[in-house]
């Protein structure tokens, strides 16, 4: 997949930061050995909703070891409450609650103390007295006029509902042969990292500076911590080179960051909380979407789809968060790869007695693709058609792009055809039918899944304008930083945290290319917060993109300087000039070297060419492609690349027994131009891992009181490396014209199709008894049962 | 309580709070941050490291239970001078990793089971490290990896799994 | 998630050992730790002073005698699964094992530690129940007492050890040298998680090939362990059919537990089918050794 006229972009070059990880060497904020710091304890609610009539922390205080104990009340006078997505005033959000508990496990006083075990028994004693008040779970139920309000002052459970209406919906549904409904559940599952969220803050009076360090994964995060401890922005300085043990979209700790700044502050220690696995799992606020789709398609009878309604309705948790913008950014998406001409588009959020919901990977797309997917087996069953042909002659084609959808993205780049061709010549898809068939003779369920799935990517926030008026954001900026030392060493910058996603083996290899210069010999390095250019975060699938394209940008601005200060050391004009792997050529032959370019640029002046500036240094701050627009008429561009994924899974189990059991996993990935071949392929692996625990496994489960039964490892089960199976990638490359190499992005890839795909398997093995499974994750009680229900009945 | 733990073939006399897990005591005691806690209650696998050769969960064995146990961790895997172990390579070579959060547990676990199975399959090895959960991977990366490291030990001199640079 | 405080002693004889749990109601014995210490992580467990019994000697290793397999309380669980005379003298057992956590929780959990702890889903004590094998306690006056696990497993995380005594070893009968086949299934969510069902089998052959005996028990879907009265089975030839019939009759009256997991009625359906696995698999098992 090389291109010939590239050297190391698309070449399996091992992935750099691999081997500080392979030694034990990373540095995760855990590690972060700070003099003098002390630690925090959380007292976690026992009860999902009750008014607090009192906290008495004198027993806990006396303890061995204490601080202090902070409360709600104190926090709130000296905190601006946590940003709110969408304009909700009245629902306020402090890292400790004031006066009334929302969900079972919110935070109600932090204990700080000598070390975490003694914070813990000082955490017991602190005794709050609480009126119990009564309570939602279920968002449908939360919608109700009876409903217990989460937030009286809001006056209602309702966030956000907003409906579009893109194109003639009516009239296509009145045109249309046929049509049916359907609704089906995305269940309350989230990425869960395997290192919890933790963050160290230290402030310093002299100097009168924050300093952060942070387990964190998250756009905009110094400016979060100023406004809410209303210091300026340039009293902040988060520490961007600590390691990130995973996130995936939910190491979004800001109130954590602003409990700890602010016992930092009063303190005048160093204070880190670093969450137990207790504390994350109910109260880290790093729950995903839970979502009920409703659809009505219409439909002709050769199998074209005309227009989509879809109702999402979206339980939010007790606060507003970022939570109801997932609802937004799958607008950028809303048909999935088809032609469907219009669609009205219902996006509702509800405030529940749950744990606040957090960005998960995807941001909202993933539940998104399993409603459409399934809406298109649904419609596929209901016609009697071959699911695959429907999808065939729904899907845009390549001769379409770019392509507008109703909702008003652009998609940028595809083939989708070709991509499903290559999949299924490569699992020879009538061997594998016919091996499916062969299982059912022999008394198995046996079914075939199949998606066709967008990852839209180069992460823009465009949702946050189009759900909120009073947003005006239209960029989502990304820069870096490419300097040549007078040695002739070079050195990138990265402006933000990483997670495991590689960005340093990335800003090496572009701007490598860009030179000409082997990317190992090229240092890169995050500078703080204080000392860093403008950037979002790695979120959106948008740091290939974003990063590279920022990095290649800057190493081309430098090469443009190096090619001046040659061809004026030569007499000649640059455009006469040529550049190869550092070296300066002019046309009859003479050559001006590395060395030789780079004591001009730090040393001579006076060997300049007039108007340059000294030293060997270029910033490139990247815009989001395509973002150049507000929305207009409920109508925007959301991110400007579209990677596209093809799913195809073999699934069987015993009727009885019914552990769904991956036969053969095969996915064809199209993201364009990859820089590193090795980090793509593991971004879709571990996202199709992912996307088997959200399909099959993984959900925080509430009981009937409110509490959270999945509290711990045992029981919010995650795929082992025994329900992982081997996946077979099938790789097909269309680059984007928007980007600098063509590429797209990846960091969401396999995660988006993945719970459609088995999903869309367990269905095919139930269609012998004509029954569905409608709700993810879907449990093997459930699919069990649901047979010997359709047994007994038939 | 006065406890004698021999880490990575140093041995050390440390004075242990009883409730203390062996994994805190070599995180915070010892400052061996390569160890790390995922879950603090058995299930992740991320506090792996070998005792007597074998993996367990640190976070499951009380410091002062570690008393005259041989420890390793993953700073024992090398000397320090960026030299990689056999095991530690072939995760580069395959990539089979991402956040690195599990892979100090799973590059353990992978000695673990070489030290007893220069030979493994599939299965085998997806057993060895079914009781260390990584989030990034989707583990293919991980098993691509062990499979390297037992083909590269099988068929060089260098050092195997379980032997150690001192 | 840090334990509460408590003291740790590490005594080198049982009778050290039960002298601090007879003296101390909140103490509380340590052995292999791996369903203990997550308790103490989370403060499920609140114990005074742990009592260490994993280096007393005399609870450790598998001792054959004339007619049992006995083995130390302590005996990890990977030791017992690496042990031939396990292998070859209750093959039932050896194959449970297999099923026990994964290896680095078998490396350091005990035999032991699985029975004392009387969960409903783990698999050494349904083997028991199968088997019939025997629990035996040890008091500080060196004084044994044995129970059948039937009246020792009674109730979820409930047992009826006796106050101040110690697990100190568990007896199997070894099996005879008529051909004798064992299987043993369970279902899970994952591979090594608690079992919604499970079911482990051992059946006996005579010369005819006819069945001698045929043993059954139910673990995982409710309070305790159950053995389950598939007698008979005996005089038949266990086609599937004779074990479809037997298992459908025994396992009638089945009672099952609801939970987050599974319902009740799966784990009904389910018991049954893996009852019949494991049954199948003992038969195939027997037959191939009786040639
Ligand atoms: S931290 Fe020990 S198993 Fe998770
Ligand atoms: S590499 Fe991140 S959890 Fe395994």
């Amino acid at each position: 997949m090389t291109d010939p006229g590239r050297r190391f972009v698309s070449t399996n070059r091992r992935v750099r930061e691999d081997r500080r990880f392979v030694a034990g060497a990373g540095r995760y904020v855990a590690d972060l050995d700070i003099p003098g710091t002390l630690h925090v304890a959380l007292v976690a609610s026992t009860a999902p909703a009750a008014k607090i009539l009192g906290i008495d922390t004198t027993e806990a205080l006396a303890m061995e070891g204490v601080v202090d104990v902070l409360t709600g009340e104190e926090l709130s006078a000296g905190v601006a409450p946590l940003m709110n997505g969408l304009d909700t005033p009245r629902v306020r959000r402090f890292p400790l609650t004031v006066g009334q508990i929302r969900y079972a496990g919110e935070w109600v006083a932090a204990v700080v103390a000598t070390s975490r075990a003694l914070a813990e028994d000082a955490a017991e004693k602190v005794r709050v007295r609480t009126e119990p008040l009564p309570f939602v779970i279920d968002a449908e139920t939360a919608l109700g006029p009876d409903a217990p309000p989460v937030h009286p002052e809001h006056g209602s459970n309702l966030l956000l509902d907003k409906t579009f209406d893109w194109g003639p919906v009516a009239d296509d549904f009145a045109a249309a042969e046929d049509r049916l409904s359907l609704r089906v559940t995305w269940g309350r599952n989230a990425t869960v990292p395997i290192e919890t969220f933790g963050v160290i803050a230290r402030w310093n009076p002299w100097d009168e500076m924050l300093d952060v360090w942070a387990s964190i994964q998250m756009p905009k995060y110094a400016d979060q911590i100023a406004r809410a401890l209303k210091l300026p922005g340039n009293a902040v300085r988060v520490h961007y080179d600590v390691d990130v043990g995973g996130s995936y979209g939910v190491k979004r700790g800001i109130k954590h960051t602003v409990l700890v700044s602010y016992l930092a502050r009063k303190l005048g220690r160093p204070v880190r909380l670093i969450e137990d696995r207790l504390e994350n799992m109910r109260a880290g606020d790093a729950q995903g979407p839970e979502r009920i789709f409703d659809i009505d398609v219409a439909f002709d009878r050769d199998g074209t789809v005309r227009s989509m309604k879809m109702r999402a309705l979206d339980n939010a948790g007790a606060y507003a968060g970022r939570a109801p913008f997932q609802l937004g950014k799958p607008i950028g998406a809303i048909v999935g790869p088809y032609r469907i001409g219009s669609v009205q588009y219902r996006a509702m959020s509800v405030t529940t007695n749950k744990a606040v919901q957090e960005a998960v990977r995807g941001f909202g797309q993933a539940p998104t693709n399993y409603a459409i997917e399934t809406m298109m087996d649904r419609i596929a069953a209901h016609l009697g058609m071959d699911r695959l042909e429907l999808r065939r002659r729904n899907l845009i084609r390549a001769d379409e792009f770019p392509y507008t959808i109703p909702s008003g993205s652009t998609y940028d780049s595809g083939d989708y055809h070709t991509v499903i061709d290559k999949v299924l010549a490569h699992a020879d898809y009538a061997a594998l039918t016919a091996e499916r068939d062969r299982l059912r003779a022999e008394g198995l369920c046996a079914g075939i899944g199949i998606a066709a799935c967008l990852e839209p990517s180069g992460g823009n926030s465009s949702f946050e304008p189009l759900l909120n008026e009073n947003n005006r954001t239209s960029t989502w900026m990304e820069g870096s930083r490419v300097i040549i030392d007078a040695l002739g060493g070079v050195t990138v910058t990265i402006h933000t945290t990483s997670s495991g996603q590689g960005h340093e083996t990335l800003a090496a290899t572009v701007v490598g290319e860009e030179l000409g210069i082997d990317p190992d010999r090229i240092r890169v390095t995050r500078p703080d917060s204080l000392s860093s250019l403008p950037g979002n975060s790695p979120v959106g699938s948008r740091m290939a993109i974003m990063l590279g394209g920022a990095a290649a940008r800057a190493a081309r601005d430098l090469k443009r300087q190096l090619v001046a200060i040659g061809a004026h050391a030569m007499g000649i004009d640059p455009s006469e000039a040529s550049y190869e792997a550092g070296t300066i050529t002019a046309p009859d032959g003479r050559a001006v070297g590395w060395d030789e370019l780079v004591d001009i640029g730090h040393r001579r002046f006076h060997d300049l060419p007039p108007g340059t500036n000294p030293g060997l240094a270029a910033s490139f701050i990247q815009q989001v492609p395509t973002g150049v627009a507000l929305p207009e008429d409920g109508k925007v561009q959301m991110y400007p690349c579209y990677s596209f994924e093809f799913h195809l899974v073999l699934m069987a189990f015993d009727p009885v027994l019914a552990k769904p059991e991956i036969r053969r996993y095969v996915i064809g990935h199209d993201c364009g131009t990859v820089i590193n071949p090795h980090i793509v392929r593991g971004m879709t692996l571990g996202g199709i891992a992912h996307g088997i625990g959200a399909a099959l496994l993984e959900e925080f489960t509430y009981d009937d009181g409110g509490q959270l039964m999945t509290q711990s490892f045992l029981d919010y089960l995650m795929p082992s490396s025994h329900e992982v199976p081997s996946v077979e990638i099938v790789h097909h490359c269309t680059p984007s014209p928007l980007t600098e190499f063509g590429q797209k992005g990846s960091g969401e890839s396999g995660y988006l199709g993945a719970p459609a795909a088995i999903s869309g398997a367990v269905q095919d093995a139930l269609s012998p008894w004509g029954v569905t499974v409608d709700k993810l994750p879907l449990r093997m009680s459930t699919i069990s049962d649901t047979i010997a229900d359709a047994e007994t009945a038939a | 309580m006065k406890t004698e733990l021999t880490v990575n073939g140093r041995t050390h006399v440390v004075e242990i709070e009883p409730r203390t897990t062996l994994l805190d005591v070599l995180r915070d005691g010892l400052g061996l941050t390569a160890t790390h806690a995922g879950c603090e209650h058995g299930v992740c696998g991320a506090c792996t490291v070998l005792v007597d050769g074998e993996a367990v969960r640190s976070c499951l064995i009380l410091g002062v239970q570690a008393d005259g146990l041989d420890i390793r961790t993953v700073e024992g895997l090398t000397s320090g001078d960026g030299t990689l172990d056999i095991v530690q390579d072939a995760f580069c070579e395959t990539h089979g990793l991402q956040c690195g959060y599990c892979t100090s547990g799973m590059i353990l676990a992978a000695h673990a089971l070489l030290r007893v199975n220069a030979t493994p399959d599939e299965e085998d090895i997806r057993e060895a490290i079914s009781g260390n959960i990584c989030r990034c991977t989707g583990y293919q990366q991980i098993v691509e990896a062990i499979a390297l490291a037992a083909e590269r030990m099988r068929t060089s001199n260098v050092l195997g799994a379980g032997e150690v640079v001192k | 998630m840090k334990p509460v405080q408590f003291d740790y002693v590490r005594p080198r004889t049982v009778e050290d050992a039960c002298g601090i749990l007879a003296g101390d109601m909140d103490a509380r014995v340590l052995a292999g730790g791996q369903t203990l210490v997550p308790m103490l992580a989370m403060r499920l467990s609140r114990p005074s002073v742990l009592v260490d019994i994993t280096r007393i000697e005399a609870l450790r290793g598998i001792t054959l005698t004339d007619d049992t397999v006995e083995i130390g309380a302590v005996t990890r669980q990977a030791a017992a699964l690496a042990s031939e005379v396990i292998r070859d003298e209750v093959p039932l057992l050896a194959k449970a094992l297999r099923h026990v956590g994964h290896p680095p929780t078998r490396s350091r959990g005990t035999v032991g530690g699985s029975v004392a702890h009387g969960d409903p889903s783990a698999e050494i004590p349904l083997v028991m129940t199968v088997l019939g094998a025997g629990i035996v306690f040890t008091d500080d006056d060196g004084e044994e007492e044995a129970f059948e696990p039937a009246d020792f497993f009674i109730g979820p995380m409930l047992t009826s050890a006796p106050m101040g005594g110690l697990l100190s070893r568990l007896v199997f009968s070894r099996r005879g040298s008529a051909p004798t086949g064992t299987g043993f299934r369970e279902i899970a969510s994952r591979r090594s998680d608690y079992a919604f069902a499970s079911a482990g089998a051992q059946v006996v052959l005579k010369a005819d090939g006819t069945c001698a005996e045929a043993l059954l028990g139910i673990g995982s879907v409710g309070d305790t362990p159950v053995a389950v009265d598939v007698a008979g089975l005996s005089g038949t030839r266990l086609t599937d059919r004779d074990i479809r019939g037997a298992v459908a009759e025994a396992l009638e009256d089945l009672e099952t537990v609801d939970d987050l997991h599974a319902t009740a009625r799966y784990r009904k359906r389910a018991a049954a089918r893996l009852a019949e696995l494991a049954l199948t698999e003992a038969r195939d098992d027997a037959l191939e050794q009786a040639g």
